[in-house]
């Protein structure tokens, strides 16, 4: 991750600044709900409305997707365009389940949880960057995709890697728009 | 020429909509004496040219301001029945605008709703499976652009012949939805767009293009 401070676009903010930003947020999540469970769903739901929004930003600025049509060109897509354009990693897609209605997200350096420790009382039970999992749930379904997407793993709580299953639910057929059915 | 653009979210309720070259197809005619050589109604709240023509008015057009002072319906701005000021030999001479007026908001959601069920049936009737839906409508004055984003959201543009870029000029609008329209938090999704920024870079947008295609027609010419 670029660390340069010269020649800064003014338009993009510094990523130490937006790691910071989430972090404060995440502490104050947890002072207000106390409850790590409760800030998981709070990360998840803030998570999802970014991403009902982030989808169309994403699909404005590369023309060239079109509609996928299997899990596969959807992770694909996801990864290596996706987070590219908004957090400048490309995540390893691995674990696809045999029916090819699950796989996983491998993330090896995550910018939002760079300077992270987690404090003892949420070691197990919090998900510190919970809001990606909101992203991808809210802007698949956007896309009239149902998938449940959780964290199964944390490199914050002593996890071999950060990893997050993603796996299809359903196609969301009474809001297709015409022409796509 | 680009004379409207139009956004619809996915229910198919219209969401925006501007006319742009709305005040440059305004005729202003002065008339010296009563009787004046057209024939008015008033049937649909406006008052319309049914018959007669003079200079560049025909039937169709409406009367949208009396001595340089936009009307209301039947109203003048000083609440006079226009009708009445016409047929009054005291008020000559008199200056009336024609043009054509804007459509009310609720012409417009119907317009809106009915291309969108359209849009459907296009897609549907389609002799060959996953057609898209309508992307270009010809007539003779004018021809519409309309593109749908995978999540649903309809922009369509109604330009003139002469225009060319409507794609990529689709494509700008999407990207100043996504930013000035979903990019602000207090924008509730699938509602009517009452952002100010997104007006003011629409119509920067759209002064560019026009620009642009007046000069590429002036270089060809």
């Amino acid at each position: 991750m670029s660390r340069s401070r010269s020649a800064v676009d003014p338009k993009r903010v510094s990523s130490e600044l937006f790691s910071l930003t989430y972090g404060c947020m995440v502490a104050q999540l947890l002072k207000d709900f106390e409850n790590p469970e409760e800030v998981n769903k709070q990360l998840d739901t803030m998570g999802y409305n970014i991403g009902v929004r982030l989808i169309d930003d994403f699909l404005a600025h590369t023309p060239s997707v079109t509609r996928c049509t299997t899990l596969e060109e959807v992770a694909e897509i996801l990864c290596k365009q996706g987070f590219k354009m908004f957090l400048g990693i490309v995540p390893e897609v691995r674990n696809w389940s045999a029916s090819k209605d699950k796989f996983s997200l491998v993330i090896s350096e995550n910018p939002l949880a760079e300077y992270v420790e987690l404090p003892p009382h949420c070691q197990d039970t919090l998900w510190y960057s919970n809001i990606i999992c909101g992203v991808i749930r809210g802007a698949l379904e956007m896309v009239q995709m149902d998938v449940k997407c959780t964290f199964v793993g944390d490199t914050l709580r002593g996890n071999d890697s950060t990893e997050i299953e993603i796996k299809f639910v359903k196609i969301l057929e009474d809001s297709l728009p015409a022409g796509e059915d | 020429m680009i004379y409207s653009v139009y956004i619809i979210n996915k229910a198919g309720g219209r969401i925006y909509d501007e006319d742009f070259a709305f005040n440059r197809q305004a005729e202003e005619v002065t008339f010296q004496s009563h009787p004046i050589p057209l024939v008015l109604t008033a049937d649909t709240g406006k008052v319309l040219v049914k018959f007669g023509a003079t200079g560049n008015v025909k039937p169709g057009h409406s009367i949208i301001a009396v001595d340089r002072q936009a009307v209301t319906g039947l109203y003048t701005a000083g609440d006079r029945a226009i009708l009445d000021v016409i047929n009054d030999p005291a008020s000559y001479p008199l200056t009336l605008t024609f043009g054509r007026t804007k459509a009310s908001a609720n012409e417009k959601l119907m317009l809106a709703s009915i291309f969108h069920s359209l849009f459907a049936i296009a897609a549907k009737i389609s002799p060959i499976e996953q057609s898209s839906g309508i992307k270009e409508l010809h007539t003779e004055k004018f021809t519409l652009r309309c593109f749908q984003t995978i999540t649903g959201v309809k922009f369509f543009v109604i330009v003139d012949q002469k225009q060319t870029g409507c794609e990529h000029l689709l494509l700008r609008i999407y990207e100043l939805y996504t930013d000035y329209v979903l990019k602000n938090p207090f924008y509730p999704i699938d509602m009517p767009i009452r952002c100010e920024l997104f007006d003011q870079n629409l119509r920067k947008v759209i002064e560019q293009v026009e620009r642009a295609t007046a000069y590429n027609s002036a270089t060809l010419s």
